[in-house]
């Protein structure tokens, strides 16, 4: 357990259930440092909650959770510790609608970390600066484009350094045409060296960032491999279909282009 | 003696220091009752089930009974068991507790009303329940609930007057008290209506003034 | 305690019959002020503006005194003015019903303006007449989107009519008064009134969203007001 002292991220055996019907059934894998892992699978397989499960904003029935060597299923008091080294961005964004955007990056800094304000100012405008919204700052999100909002959240994750960044399906609530822009900021940090878990339906985008994409179906891992063999000979059936489904989607649209 | 004599050396000395009475009242009364319906809702929403119990009784009793039953309450009742409040304190405190079970449940509204995301980005970042309250849910959750308190407060201005029920005399009971003596109902009520208009009109247009204020593009 | 509870059981008589006095306060001022708000909101949508301005003018007056005060105007001075000999408990539910119709008035101005200009275009573009068009394809759906507002109104009349006591009117709260005060126990007298009103408030609540089930359209349901 304490052998690899790159991990990042151990998931050992989670388990989550609703109700009668069981979300997760006993998912496992692990992260070494500035990696990449793409989580892919159809709608319903426990993705989101997975992630969920990770930061513990859902609480897991079974399981042990590790972030660089100290157990985070254990502690129930300073989940909140944990919860600052790992950055979450939404699917819908969920920026804060009372603060401006350079206050929705700093509010973390400043209530959180209890940074002094003015530092925490100039981190905020660092990390906008990043993610291209610098001119941005004192606009509020309603006076955003989808786009420019997930940008926004993600320099919020960001300026609090987090260990590894958690992404739920970022770009499932944007336009087409918006998409791109925050795909570019996500490969870029990806190029950077920052630790990364991807839940998306962006395949181009798997292919091209992942160190190793994890087919998850009805709260299983079904497959797991480097992008290239999952595309182009999985070990599973089951992956092959729903990747060929989700490249005959993908790839006429990058014909029609 | 003329109309316009009676008002300016008899009616009026009175009614203006019941008046004063009035303001002293609603201006103890109205921030008090606003911070306790704040309160309320909060607990009521995220305190555990004895607390959110206990939120639920308050406003069910407080919203279910009459407010000048309540003062009866206070102001006949409680000597009985030995406490005793002057007719003022009686009055305060029965607006406080009823205006603010009303408060609560423009709050309680206004909370539900925000999505759930904005607590869990709240909590991701790493803020425990308290932080996230106070600094992500309320400030929106207020906002949004200022239409409801505005109205909430102009009522309390009105039914001030039901202190002069349990004796206290503001503005209403010194009106009665003149009308009474001298016979002159109709002047003296027109008189002491116009007064609470006034007191109405100005509210409001502070309340609409302050609601300008605080307005953020997307929520308010 | 058994002497309370024996109490509070031998008023119980005197106290409901307050409780019939009540309600035909509340009946009355609801009933009166639905009849005179209706053609105010209409008034205020499609009348002129002299109209229109005459309507706010009644119902800045009537929301902007209290209930108290009006109730003195109105029974010890107005009434007697015009020498109007009226009882205490048909003066307050004249004064509880204009008041309410100031209130119910906005209420279904509310209720109609959220309706959207396209009805009535619609209506007029089938050679109805306005009146027509209001009568049949405005008001049947402006009443319904009411409902949760008039069931609010309903709540707070109910509250009003204690202020009665005031006056003189015999209903809960003044019977409640009546028998505190000549047995010295003043505490299970206006807990009991307390308990009978937490019962008529909710339970007519209850009543009339049975009622806004049974004539809601489907799809309808959106529109809550937020109270």
């Amino acid at each position: 357990m304490q052998k690899d002292k790159n991990l990042v991220l151990r998931v050992e055996d989670i388990h989550k259930k609703y109700g009668k019907e069981e979300i997760l059934k006993g998912i496992s894998f692990e992260i070494e440092k500035g990696q990449t892992k793409v989580i892919i699978g159809p709608s319903g397989s426990g993705k989101s909650t997975l992630l969920r499960c990770i930061n513990q904003l859902t609480i897991l029935d079974k399981g042990k959770i590790w972030l660089e060597n100290e157990e985070v299923t254990q502690t129930k008091k300073n989940i909140n510790r944990f919860r600052q080294k790992m950055g979450m961005v939404f699917q819908d964004f969920n920026l804060f609608d009372h603060l401006t955007a350079l206050k929705n990056v700093e509010i973390g800094l400043v209530r959180v970390k209890k940074i002094d304000k003015k530092e925490a100012k100039e981190k905020a405008i660092e990390e906008l600066r990043q993610v291209g919204l610098e001119k941005q700052a004192d606009l509020y999100p309603a006076q955003l484009s989808g786009g420019q909002k997930q940008r926004v959240s993600i320099a919020r994750a960001l300026a609090m350094d987090p260990k590894v960044m958690l992404f739920d399906e970022p770009t499932s609530a944007l336009d087409p045409e918006l998409i791109g822009e925050v795909l570019e900021v996500i490969k870029k940090l990806a190029l950077s060296g920052m630790t990364m878990v991807v839940v998306t339906h962006e395949m181009g985008f798997a292919r091209s960032v992942a160190n190793e994409i994890i087919f998850m179906e009805g709260g299983r891992i079904i497959d797991q491999g480097i992008p290239y063999k999952l595309f182009t000979d999985p070990d599973h059936e089951r992956t092959r279909q729903f990747l060929c489904k989700i490249t005959e989607l993908y790839g006429k649209s990058e014909e029609e282009k | 003696m003329s109309d316009i004599n009676f008002i300016r050396e008899i009616l009026l000395p009175p009614v203006l220091e019941g008046t004063v009475v009035t303001l002293k009242l609603i201006v103890a009364s109205i921030p008090l009752g606003l911070i306790l319906g704040i309160l309320i809702a909060v607990g009521r929403v995220y305190g555990n089930r004895l607390i959110s119990s206990f939120c639920i009784i308050y406003t069910l009793f407080f919203r279910g009974t009459p407010l000048l039953v309540q003062l009866f309450i206070l102001y006949f009742g409680f000597p009985s068991i030995g406490i005793f409040f002057s007719p003022f304190a009686a009055a305060i405190i029965a607006f406080i507790l009823c205006s603010g079970a009303y408060h609560s449940e423009y709050v309680r509204g206004a909370i539900q009303s925000i999505k759930s995301g904005q607590m869990m980005a709240a909590e991701a970042l790493g803020m425990n329940k308290f932080k996230a309250i106070l600094y992500i849910i309320l400030p929106q959750a207020l906002r949004r609930s200022i239409p409801g308190c505005s109205n909430e407060i102009i009522y309390l201005v009105k039914y001030s007057s039901l202190a002069f029920m349990v004796t206290c005399v503001e503005l209403t009971g010194a009106g009665k008290i003149i009308a009474s003596r001298y016979f002159e109902y109709t002047l003296v009520f027109l008189v002491v209506g116009a007064i609470y208009l006034l007191m109405v009109s100005v509210v409001t247009k502070f309340l609409g003034m302050l609601e300008k204020k605080l307005e953020i593009p997307g929520i308010g | 305690m058994n002497e309370n509870l024996a109490l509070i059981y031998q008023s119980l008589p005197y106290l409901l019959k307050g409780c019939a006095i009540t309600i035909g306060l509340v009946g009355g001022a609801l009933g009166l002020g639905f009849i005179i708000g209706i053609p105010m909101s209409v008034g205020q949508v499609y009348g002129n503006k002299y109209l229109s301005a005459l309507i706010s003018l009644y119902v800045w007056f009537f929301r902007g005194l209290p209930v108290l005060v009006l109730l003195f105007l109105f029974y010890f001075g107005l009434f007697s003015f015009l020498g109007l000999n009226l009882p205490a408990f048909t003066a307050a539910i004249l004064v509880l019903g204009l008041r309410s119709a100031a209130y119910q008035s906005q209420i279904f101005r509310g209720s109609i303006q959220s309706l959207g200009e396209g009805q009535m275009l619609a209506a007029r573009s089938l050679g109805m007449k306005k009146s027509e068009a209001i009568l049949y394809i405005i008001l049947p759906q402006a009443l319904r989107i009411s409902i949760p507002g008039w069931s609010n109104e309903y709540a707070i009349l109910l509250k009003d009519s204690a202020i009665t006591y005031a006056i003189g009117v015999m209903e809960i709260l003044t019977r409640a008064n009546f028998i505190a005060t000549r047995t010295y126990k003043p505490m299970p007298m206006f807990l009991t009134c307390a308990v009978i009103f937490i019962i008529l408030t909710y339970g007519g609540v209850k009543i009339l969203d049975l009622l806004e089930n049974k004539v809601s359209i489907p799809g309808y349901g959106e529109r809550r007001s937020e109270f």
